[in-house]
Formats: C-alpha cells, structure tokens, sequence
C-alpha cells in the first residue's frame, strides 16, 4: 500500500519537474522554431518554389537554381567569394598567429598590444567599412597621400577592377585581425614551459622549438580557426554592400549580396533562397568538419 | 584547450611584478611565463638588444595599423572640409572644432538612431538573458523528456550560419506563421530571433553543469521551488557567464548590419549603424565621419570597461561547436 502511494507520489514529482522544465523552454522553444528551425526548412522549400506572397507558391523543382545559375553574375559571384576567402586567409590566417607568437614572447606593453589590436573588432562593422571607404578616396584619401608620399605609384583601390577585391580584403581582414591574435595568444599560454625546456635540452633553435612544440601544441587550434575563418568569410556582403555594390564590373559581387539582390532588387525572392541552399551545402561541409575537430579538441 | 572562463589568461603578466622590487642590471627583461625563446638567451646582450628592438618594432607597428586609423578619424572629424582634401594633409587639425559632430548629431538625427539602437541592445539584453537563463537552467538541471534532442537541435543552429538564412527569417518577421503579426520596424523583430541564440544556451548550459548538485539539493530540501533555486542558487554564482552572454548580446546587436538593414528600413525606426550607412552619400566628408566617431564610442566604452568579459568570451568562442 505505502509502495503505491509513494510511488505515485514521485511519478507526480516526475510529471510536475516535465511540466516546470518545459515552462522554462518555452520562451526559447519559441524563438528558435520561428527564427531559426522554421526558417531553415523554409529556406529550402522557397528554393523549389515560385512565390508571390500572394497567390498560393508553384512548385517549379530546379526552375530558380537554373535561373541564378544563367545570371551572368552568378560565376563572378562565387570566384570572388572563393577569392575573397581565399586571400583573407593568406592575409588573416598566417598573421595573426605570427603575431600571436611575437606577442607572448614580449614582456612589455602586453595589456596595450592586446586592447589596441582588438580595438578595430569593436568597432560596428559599418563604422570600420566606412572609414576605410574614406581612406580609399583617389584624390584626398590617407592610402594614397601616404602612397605619393613615399613617392610610390597611387592605386585607383575600389574603383579598378584589378584593386577593388583586394581593397575589400583589406577591411574585412583589418576588422577581424584581432579576435584571432587573442584566441591564439591565450592558445600559446597553455603549453607547458618543460616542453620548451625539454627542446632547448635537445638543442632545438628557436624557429624549430617553433616547429616541433608551438604549432603541435596549437595545431586544433590552429585547424578550428581556419574552418571558422573559411566560413566566416564566405558570407562575405557588409564590405561589397557599402564600398562597391558589387561593381566595377561584377569584380566584387560576392554570393550573399547577389542573393540580397535577388530578393530585394530584383524582386525575385526564390532566386535568392537557390542560392542560399547553395552557399548553405558548401558552408554545411565546413561546419561538419568543423564539429568533427573541435569535438576531438575537447577529449 | 579549456575555456577557462573565472580566469582570463592574466596571470604570465602578473608574474614580472615580483621582480620589481629586485635590483636588476639595467635592462633586465623579466622572466615571465616560459616560451618559445628561453630567459637565458632573453637576458643575453644580444638577446637584450633584439628583444628591445622587436618590442619597439611591435608597438611602432600596432599603433600605426590599430590606432592611427582612429586617431585620423577623431581629428578628420574636428577639421573643415576645405581641410579635409587639403594636400599635403594636416597632421594636427588647424583649430579644434567640435563643429561636425554638433551638425551630425542634428543632421544625422543621431538621437533617434542611438537612442533606437540602445533600445534594442539593452531589449536584446533582457530579452536574451532571461530566454536562455531559464532555458540552459532547465536543460542543465531539470533535465525534461526529450532534453538532450532539444539541446541537441539548439545546437544544431550553430551549423547554419545566419546569413544564409536571412531571406526565410525575414519574410518570418514580415508575416508571423500563425499569429500573422507584421514585426518589421518593430524592436520585436531584433529581440526576438536575437533570444534564439545556440551559443548562450551552449556556454550557459556548460557553466551551470558544472555547478554541484549538492548546492541545489540543499535549496530542495528546505522545500525551494525550481524557479526560487534559479533565482537564488543558480544566477547569484553564475555571474562570470552571465557576464559574458550579457556582453556579447549586447555588442552584438550594436554591431549588428545585415539583419537590421532587413527588418529595420524605417529611417525613424533604424539603427545606428544602418541610419548613418543610409544617409552616407548625402553628407559632407567631415560630418559623415563626426558620425562614425559617435557610432563607434559606445562599443569602445564597453571594451574598455568588459575587457576581461570579452576577451573571455573570445577564447570560449573559439571552441563552440
């Protein structure tokens, strides 16, 4: 009898945690099935449809990837992004890591190398794009008068196609230099000194204690922040959008602006979402493998 | 690597301070945490010599990329526009005036548009905090039917990344399924999806895993109920996450672009950053760039004062997944 009772006792215990615990849910459940899990099935389903928000949608199966896919934009589109992503790395990979490793070796003005070298990620995007769209100026611009100055030739930066690309690299990546510097720094603080010790025993030099400690000791590290960057700056668009739109001549039209133009220029919504489950399966692949290491970093 | 968040990597640079009181050749370099380059080479003439040229070098370099840009941008703000595109420039501007900013603020209606945006970061805020806590808390510590799928699923979100979603969550805003609300250029429109953030429930949920059970446990038993044990146990020594979730909620809604620029294109109802970007073209060079300079105060303040509190949630950040 007293076995029943408690036992129904803590099953009502149980039922009445289930219902207090899904209370608390409730306010996120919310918010995350209309921004982000409804979105992301729907994403896909406006790809395979024409809509008018007004009429009910039409299945058209592959009719809006096929038409991106014949916008003349649409090649330039993803060779700029690929480049973009690519010429930040060789820029925004590499050196923040040297910097990082320069920096831990220093014993003086720490505190002001790591607040000066985080202050441009600070900064909203938009401040950042904008001062340098004023640094660009051909005529007055500070690029330029520093140029002639040391009396080098003068770059036309966004307004030629061979410079505009690189002009936005630049930004993008003196924006973002400093949240790596700071995560590779304090990557660097955690290998232990009787590594190094046991090297220099070894007779090991510097640049190869570099070699055979830092980077074996910082290679997750080094691999996660590599994934983050590629898919962070595959979505490139804040720095086309402001500078270029996507000019001179398509040289900076990038995959996320073409699918803002999409929507809202071209009024064509469905030709934007065919390009966003595009970009979406290629950043999925990186994100993938990005789980498969971080999850091994913690182990 | 852990994200170590109580303790921000300071301690290599409280070391030196021990050295000093100590009377040292002049010079000396301290020996600080061990790295690549051994103290003994460090403190070996070359070694002096190098390490104080690099350091030179270093400071030299970080302030001409880092500061300098700021520094041409305060005082490119406090100079005419005939000065402006003066050749050579001026170094210094040729009288201090805090005129352009004074026109910006007017022009720019920058009263409305920080005003707007600090009604959204701090609505975020809130809206976020309270959302998540209570959302990570019963992940963490009531453990529901179908908990870990719910995690699992709000994790899942990290994978995606918002852009590539923009269009579907804009016409979500646009038309609410269901309720059939119209949330453009409202601040619900940036508070909510900003509460549908995977990364708090993640960093949250991690912090409040690791909070003894022995504590809760003790609340229950006084006959606590799970929202008072919430209230009173969890969030009184949750503060350092609470920090940092607080912090980047709001520095990342400030610095927030591209959803803003969707949901928000209402001039009376933009953000900052959106408003001034809008109204670029038509400004003076010296007025737009005043406004730059007021746009980008509140972020730096926050640095200044959160430093720890970011750069926490950097290293952490690192390691989401």
């Amino acid at each position: 009898m007293t076995t029943l009772t408690l036992r129904r006792a803590s099953r009502r215990r149980a039922v009445r945690r289930n219902l207090t615990a899904y209370g608390f849910l409730c306010g996120a459940l919310i918010c995350f099935a209309f921004f982000s899990w409804y979105p992301m099935v729907w994403e896909i389903v406006l790809s395979f449809q024409h809509t008018n928000f007004v009429d009910p949608p039409v299945w058209v199966g592959l009719d809006n990837f096929l038409t991106v896919f014949q916008d003349s934009a649409f090649g330039p589109a993803w060779k700029n992004t690929v480049m973009f992503t690519l010429l930040a790395l060789i820029i925004g990979y590499g050196v923040p890591f040297v910097i990082a490793l320069v920096l831990n070796e220093l014993r003086h003005c720490r505190a002001y190398l790591r607040f000066v070298v985080y202050l441009p990620v600070m900064l909203p995007p938009a401040v950042g794009v904008l001062l340098f769209q004023w640094f660009y100026e051909p005529e007055t611009g500070l690029f330029n008068t520093v140029l002639d100055a040391l009396h080098l030739p003068t770059l036309s930066w966004l307004n030629s196609t061979d410079t505009a690309l690189v002009s936005l690299v630049i930004v993008s990546t003196w924006m973002n230099l400093g949240s790596g510097t700071l995560i590779y720094l304090a990557a660097l603080q955690t290998i232990p000194s009787e590594l190094y010790e046991a090297a220099e025993l070894d007779g090991a030099g510097i640049l190869k204690r570099v070699w055979h400690v830092t980077i074996p000791q910082t290679k997750l590290i080094l691999l996660v922040m590599l994934l983050l960057q590629i898919i962070a700056t595959m979505q490139v668009f804040i720095e086309p959008f402001l500078l270029t739109g996507g000019g001179p001549e398509n040289s900076t039209v990038t995959v996320v602006y073409l699918m803002y133009q999409y929507a809202f220029n071209f009024g064509n919504i469905n030709g934007g979402n065919a390009l966003g489950v595009m970009l979406m399966i290629v950043l999925l692949v990186f994100s993938t493998v990005y789980l498969r290491v971080s999850r091994e970093d913690r182990t | 690597m852990t994200a170590n968040l109580t303790a921000p990597p300071a301690t290599a640079e409280r070391r030196p301070a021990a050295h000093r009181g100590t009377r040292r050749p002049r010079g000396h370099i301290p020996a600080g945490h061990r790295t690549v380059v051994s103290p003994h080479q460090l403190n070996s003439p070359w070694g002096r010599r190098v390490y104080w040229l690099v350091l030179t070098l270093v400071v030299a370099s970080f302030t001409a990329a880092f500061v300098f840009p700021l520094y041409w941008m305060v005082t490119g703000a406090m100079k005419s526009t005939e000065e402006l595109v003066a050749i050579p420039p001026t170094f210094l501007p040729s009288r201090f005036s805090l005129e352009a900013f004074a026109e910006a603020w007017e022009l720019m209606d920058l009263k409305l548009l920080m005003g707007n945006t600090a009604l959204y970061a701090g609505g975020a805020w809130l809206f976020t905090l309270t959302v998540d806590v209570t959302a990570a808390y019963a992940l963490s510590k009531l453990r529901p039917v179908l908990g870990k799928l719910v995690l699992g699923m709000m994790l899942a979100t990290l994978m995606i990344p918002p852009m590539v979603i923009m269009l579907p969550a804009y016409l979500t805003v646009k038309d609410l399924p269901i309720f059939g609300w119209d949330l453009l250029n409202t601040p619900w429109a940036i508070w909510l999806p900003a509460a549908a953030n995977g990364f708090n429930i993640f960093l949250l949920k991690r912090f409040f895993d690791s909070i003894p059970r022995e504590l809760l446990e003790a609340a229950e038993i006084d006959g606590a109920s799970p929202g008072r044990i919430l209230w009173s146990v969890v969030i009184p020594v949750s503060r350092p996450i609470l920090g940092v979730v607080s912090i980047l909620t709001v520095v990342n809604v400030w610095r927030d672009f591209v959803w803003p620029l969707l949901v928000l294109q209402d001039p009376e109802k933009m953000s900052v950053s959106i408003g001034i970007a809008s109204l670029s073209s038509q400004m003076p060079q010296n007025v737009l760039i005043a406004a730059l300079v007021i746009a980008g105060i509140p972020t730096i303040i926050v640095f200044f004062i959160f430093q720890r509190h970011i750069m926490a949630g950097l290293t952490a950040g690192s390691l989401k997944g």
